[in-house]
C-alpha cells in the first residue's frame, strides 16, 4: 500500500470518528419563539405550555434534552388520553424539529467546518485510497485476498461495519432527534439547493449519493478495462446524483412536491398514497406529468424495457438501491448464499412482498376514489405496517446493514416488489439471457461465488445451459470474472432462449443430455 | 443381474464424477460408489489456484452441494486405494479396509512429472495438482523470499500468478526459447511471455534446472540452473507436465504403459474394468491430431460421458471427440483455441495473424490450401465455441469466415469491436476484398442480428 493510500485510510477513520461524535457535541436550549417556529400553528399554544418548564434551561447533552422533552410531552399526552380527550392529543412527533431548533454550540455555529471534518474527510480519505488502486497494474479484475479479508469475508471488521450501518439506520428511521447535529451540518447545502433547511432524509440522501459516487470511482479502478462495468457504474452514479438527489430538491425550490422521477411503484410504495396523489394533482402541469409518467413507467416502461434488455436496465443501471448495492456493496457481493434453500426462501419472500404491495395499493386507490368511506383507517394501518416492516426494516436496516453479513443485494433479492415484477417479465417475456459458451466451462465457481443475487451460475454454465433467472440483475460480474470466457449477457431471439435440454459441444461419440 | 449391480469408481475428479452422474441419469437402480482419498467431495481442480489467491474458499469450488450425492444415491467413500485384486474384484485401502466391486472404473488422474533432478524430493519441492499439493504449498510458502518455478506450461503460469498475488518474487525457468513454445507458434508465445514479464515475473527462457540444493535440513535452499547460476529460494514448483497416476496398479495384472491402456471404449485388458481421464493411454489416438494421452478437463468430462453411455446402453459406441478445443488464462489474458493449431506448418497450409497495437490481443487463423479454416488461437478476445466448431466442421472458406467474424465474438457488451481492423489487415496482407456491412442503429440498440 502506498503512503498516500495509508494517509487516505487514516483520514477516512478520522472523518468517521468525527461523524460519529458530532451528534453528541454542543448543548441545547429552548425558548418560546423556537417552540412556535418548530411546531404547527394549531399546536403552538399547547406546545408552549407543555414545554414552558424547559425554557431557558441549558442542557449539556442531547440525551438530557430529549429525555426532558419526552417527559413533558408524553405526560401531557398521557393525561389527555386517560381523560379520553382524544381530539386534544398531539399525534405529531416534534422531538426532531424541537431538538434541531434548540441546538447551540459549535456545529450550529460552523456547520460547514463540521461537514468538511466528518463527511468531507471521509470522502477525501476514500479518494486518496481509491484513486491509486491498481495503478500500473495491467487491466483485469483482481479479487486477490478477498477471502482472507476481515472486512470482506465476515471477519471482525465486517461485523463492526455491519453493526455500525444497522445502528445508523435505526437512529435515522426511529430516533432522528439524536442525529440533529448531523442534519444541521448539511443545512447550508439544503438551503442552497431547495431553499429550505435539511431534514434527516436530506442528510441521508447526501450521504447516500456520495457513497455511490466515491465507491463508483472505486468500481472504475477495480473493473478497469471492462467497458460494461464502467458504463453501468457511470449510469447509476448519474441517476443517483441527478434524478434522486438534486432534481427533487430543485422541485422543492419551485414549490413542487419532492419527486424522484426514476423511482417506480411498487418500490416507490407511497406513489398512490393520498398525500402523493393530491400533491401531484395540485401541482399543475408538472404534477400531472409526474403522475402520468409514473403510471406509464409501471404499465409500459417496465415491460417494454425488460422485454428488450432484461431487468438490468433498471436494477443495475438506474435504481438507487441497486446503485448503492453495486458501488458501496460491491466488496461484499461474494457473501450471498447460493444454496437451493435460500433460493426457495427468496421466491416466497419477494413475491409475498409484491402481493402485499399490490393489495395495499389496490385498497388505497379504492379508498381514494370512495372518499375513505369504505375502509377508513384500515389503509393507514396497512401503510404503517408496510412502511415499518418493508420500507424501513427490510429495505433499510436489513437491506444495507446486512451487506457485510449476507451480501449487497439482500433487499433486491428477497424483498423488493419492483424487482419481483421486473423478474416476472424477465423470466417469461424477455430477450435477455446469459449465454454459456459451448463446452468451455471448467466448473471453477468464480461466477457463482461473485454473483450478488446468489444464483448458482455454474450449475447452468457447466451444463451448457443459458441462464434465465428472474432474479438476475445483469450486473455482468459473472461474465467478468470467468477465466475461460464462458458467460455473455445478451439480448437476442426468444426462440431457444430457455434450453432445458442443453447439449455440450465437443463430444461426437454421444450427445450427452444433461 | 446381481453381479453387475455395484459400480466402483476410483477417483472423484471430473471424469469419475461425470461418469457416475451420467450412469445415474439412465439407471436409477445400480449401486454407484466413488472412492477418493483426496477430498470427501468433488471439487474443481482447475480452481485450486483461486483458493490460494483468496478469490474463493474450498467450499466454493465444489460444483454440487454436499447433499447432491445422497439425493442421487451416489455413495462417497473416503480413503486411498493401496491395491486392486482383479481376480477377487476387490479394492484394499491403505487403512486395511476392503471394498468389492462388480465393475470398476479407474479415474485416478495424474501426478506432476519429476525428471530425476538431484534434490527433487527435498521439502519445499512439489508440483500443484491435488488438494494435498495446495495445502503443502500453503504451508511451505507462508514466509519465503523467493519461489522458483520449473517448466513453462499452464500450471507453471498459474503458480506464478498465485505467488504474484502474495507478493512473493518468482523466478520462472523455461526450457524453450519462448514460453510454451511446444504448443504455441512464436508470435503467440511471445505475447504470453511479454505479459508474464509485465507482472514482474523473472522469466528465464532457454534455461533448465540442473539441481536443487539442500540447506542441510532436508529443505530446499536454492536451485542451480543449466547456466550455472545459483538462485536462492525456499520453494521450487515443478510444473513440467503431468503423467498418469498409476503407480499402485503396476504389476497387478492390469495392462499399463505410460498410462492405463484402454481401447476406444475405455476397456482395459481385464473384463469389467474400465479407465477414463488423465490416467488413460489409448492404444490408438482418438483422432487424427490427437494424442494417446489426453489430460485436459474437457476430455476427462467427455471420457466420463462416453463410458457412462456404454455402461447403460446395449449399443456400444467408440470414443469420438469432436473438434479439439481448449482454453486457459495467462494472468489477465484469456486464451481459447479451436481445432488443432500446431506450432508450425508446411506449404499446404497458410495462416493469418493479427495482434492489437498494445500486443495483448491476438487472433491466428489457420487455413488449408483450399482456404478452408482448420484452427484458431485467440488471446484476449472471447470467441463463440459453437461458431468455430461449426466453421471448422463445415470447412468454411477464409473470406466467409473473415466476413462473419463479428458473430463469433463472445466479448461482453460495449467492448471495442476489432472486426474492421482485422479484416482490413487481412485484405491488405492476403490481397482479398472482404467487405463488411455495418450494423444499423436499430440493430445496435435492440440487439437484433437480422
Amino acid at each position: 500500500m502506498k503512503i498516500l493510500q495509508k494517509i487516505g485510510v487514516l483520514l477516512t477513520i478520522v472523518g468517521l470518528v468525527i461523524f460519529t461524535v458530532t451528534p453528541f457535541l454542543g448543548s441545547y436550549q429552548l425558548d418560546e419563539a423556537t417552540t412556535i417556529a418548530a411546531t404547527k400553528d394549531i399546536h403552538n399554544e399547547a406546545m408552549v405550555e407543555v414545554l414552558r418548564p424547559m425554557f431557558g434551561k441549558l442542557y449539556t447533552s442531547n440525551f438530557a434534552f430529549i429525555s426532558s422533552f419526552k417527559d413533558y410531552f408524553n405526560s401531557y399526552n398521557e393525561t389527555l388520553k386517560s381523560n379520553q380527550e382524544w381530539d386534544k392529543v398531539i399525534w405529531d412527533d416534534y422531538s426532531f424539529s424541537i431538538t434541531k431548533a434548540s441546538s447551540i454550540g459549535p456545529v450550529k455555529e460552523h456547520p460547514l467546518i463540521f461537514l468538511s471534518l466528518s463527511i468531507g474527510l471521509t470522502i477525501l480519505g476514500g479518494l486518496l485510497y481509491i484513486l491509486p488502486l491498481y495503478r500500473g497494474v495491467p487491466d483485469g479484475i483482481k479479487n486477490d485476498g478477498i477471502f482472507f479479508s476481515s472486512m470482506m469475508a465476515r471477519g471482525w471488521l465486517g461485523m463492526i461495519t455491519g453493526a455500525y450501518l444497522i445502528l445508523f439506520y435505526i437512529l435515522l428511521y426511529w430516533f432522528p432527534e439524536y442525529l440533529t447535529n448531523l442534519v444541521l451540518m448539511v443545512d447550508p447545502i439544503s438551503i442552497f439547493l431547495s431553499g429550505g433547511p435539511a431534514s434527516q432524509w436530506f442528510l441521508y440522501g447526501f450521504i447516500y449519493s456520495f457513497a455511490i459516487v466515491v465507491m463508483g470511482l472505486r468500481m472504475f479502478r477495480k473493473y478497469k478495462g471492462n467497458n460494461y462495468q464502467l458504463i453501468r457504474t457511470t449510469s447509476v452514479m448519474f441517476f443517483q446524483l441527478s434524478f434522486a438527489f438534486i432534481l427533487p430538491e430543485i422541485l422543492v425550490l419551485f414549490n413542487k412536491p419532492w419527486h424522484d422521477f426514476k423511482n417506480i411503484w411498487p418500490l416507490d410504495y407511497s406513489f398512490f398514497y393520498e398525500y402523493r396523489l393530491d400533491g401531484m394533482i395540485n401541482s399543475g402541469a408538472l404534477g400531472m406529468f409526474m403522475l402520468i409518467f409514473g403510471i406509464l413507467l409501471i404499465v409500459i416502461g417496465v415491460p417494454l424495457f425488460t422485454y428488450f434488455y432484461g431487468k438490468r436496465w433498471y436494477c443495475s443501471w438506474v435504481c438507487g438501491c441497486g446503485g448503492l448495492a453495486e458501488t458501496l456493496g460491491d466488496p461484499y457481493r461474494q457473501l450471498s448464499d447460493k444454496s437451493v434453500k435460500s433460493w426457495q426462501i427468496e421466491r416466497y419472500l419477494i413475491h409475498g412482498v409484491l402481493v402485499f404491495a399490490v393489495v395495499m395499493t389496490g385498497l388505497t386507490i379504492t379508498n381514494y376514489f370512495m372518499g375513505f368511506e369504505l375502509l377508513g383507517q384500515a389503509t393507514d394501518q396497512l401503510h404503517s405496517i408496510y412502511g415499518f416492516a418493508i420500507g424501513s426494516i427490510f429495505a433499510g436496516v436489513v437491506g444495507t446493514g446486512f451487506y457485510p453479513f449476507m451480501g449487497n443485494r439482500v433487499w433486491c433479492r428477497f424483498g423488493c416488489p419492483l424487482a419481483a415484477y421486473l423478474g416476472l417479465v424477465q423470466r417469461f417475456k424477455s430477450r435477455f439471457r446469459i449465454t454459456t459458451n459451448g463446452g468451455q466451462c471448467i466448473s471453477c465457481g468464480n461466477c457463482s461465488t461473485y454473483c450478488e443475487m446468489g444464483i448458482d451460475v455454474r450449475w447452468y454454465a457447466q451444463r451448457g445451459q443459458n441462464i434465465v433467472r428472474s432474479s438476475c440483475v445483469g450486473c455482468g460480474v459473472c461474465s467478468a470474472v470467468c477465466p475461460r470466457g464462458v458467460l455473455k449477457l445478451e439480448n437476442g431471439d426468444e426462440e431457444g432462449r430457455i434450453n432445458d435440454m442443453p447439449i455440450i459441444i465437443g463430444n461426437d461419440s454421444v450427445k450427452a443430455k444433461l | 443381474m446381481e453381479a453387475s449391480n455395484q459400480i466402483v469408481i476410483v477417483g472423484n475428479g471430473i471424469s469419475g464424477v461425470t461418469c457416475a452422474r451420467h450412469i445415474r441419469k439412465v439407471d436409477s437402480q445400480v449401486k454407484i460408489t466413488i472412492v477418493s482419498g483426496e477430498t470427501d467431495y468433488f471439487f474443481s481442480r482447475t480452481a485450486l489456484m483461486y483458493i490460494y489467491m483468496g478469490h474463493m474458499k474450498y467450499e466454493h469450488t465444489k460444483p454440487y452441494a454436499d447433499d447432491f450425492w445422497s439425493k442421487n444415491r451416489i455413495d462417497l467413500k473416503s480413503g486411498w486405494v493401496k491395491q486392486v485384486d482383479f481376480d477377487l474384484k476387490s479394492l484394499s485401502f491403505e487403512n486395511g479396509e476392503k471394498l468389492s466391486y462388480d465393475r470398476l472404473i479407474l479415474a485416478t488422474g495424474s501426478k506432476p512429472n519429476k525428471f530425476g533432478w538431484p534434490g527433487q524430493d527435498l521439502l519445499g519441492v512439489q508440483g500443484l495438482y491435488s488438494m494435498q499439493d495446495l495445502n503443502s504449498m500453503e504451508k511451505r510458502t507462508s514466509a519465503i523470499t523467493r519461489a522458483v518455478i520449473v517448466g513453462g506450461g499452464l500450471i507453471g503460469v498459474e503458480m506464478a500468478e498465485m505467488f504474484a498475488t502474495r507478493k512473493i518474487p518468482v523466478t520462472f525457468l523455461v526450457r524453450g526459447k519462448c514460453f510454451w513454445d511446444n504448443v504455441l507458434p512464436p508470435e503467440e508465445a511471445q505475447l504470453v511471455a511479454r505479459h508474464i514479464k509485465e507482472h514482474h515475473i523473472d522469466l528465464r527462457l532457454s534455461t533448465e534446472l540442473s539441481e536443487i540444493l539442500d540447506d542441510g535440513n532436508g529443505e530446499v535452499k536454492a536451485v542451480k540452473t543449466s547456466t550455472g547460476e545459483i538462485i536462492p529460494c525456499e520453494f521450487v514448483g515443478l510444473t513440467a507436465g503431468v503423467s498418469p497416476n498409476i503407480d499402485f496398479l503396476k504389476n497387478s495384472g492390469l495392462k499399463t504403459n505410460r498410462g492405463i491402456v484402454v481401447n476406444k471404449k475405455f476397456q482395459t485388458n481385464i473384463p469389467e474394468v474400465y479407465s477414463i481421464g488423465d490416467c488413460v493411454e489409448f492404444t490408438e489416438a482418438p483422432g487424427p491430431d490427437r494424442k494417446n494421452i489426453e489430460q485436459v478437463w474437457y476430455t476427462g468430462r467427455m471420457h466420463g460421458e462416453t463410458l457412462a453411455y456404454n455402461l447403460t446402453h446395449d449399443n456400444q459406441v467408440d470414443y469420438k471427440p469432436g473438434i479439439w478445443f481448449n482454453s486457459a488464462k495467462f494472468f489477465d489474458i484469456e486464451y481459447q483455441t479451436y481445432g488443432f493449431l500446431p506450432t508450425s506448418w508446411g506449404e499446404d497450409k497458410w495462416s493469418f495473424y493479427w495482434e492489437d497495437d498494445k500486443g495483448k490481443m491476438a487472433i491466428r487463423l489457420l487455413f488449408d490450401a483450399e482456404d478452408r479454416i482448420l484452427a484458431t488461437n485467440v488471446f484476449g478476445w472471447r470467441m463463440r465455441h459453437e461458431f468455430f466448431d461449426t466453421a471448422i466442421k463445415e470447412g468454411w472458406k477464409a473470406d466467409r469466415l473473415m466476413k462473419q467474424l463479428r458473430e463469433a465474438s463472445f466479448n461482453p457488451e460495449f467492448y471495442k469491436d476489432y472486426h474492421m481492423e482485422v479484416v482490413n489487415k487481412y485484405n491488405q496482407e492476403k490481397g482479398r476484398d472482404v467487405q463488411l456491412s455495418k450494423k444499423s442503429i436499430f440493430q445496435k440498440i435492440f440487439g437484433y442480428n437480422s
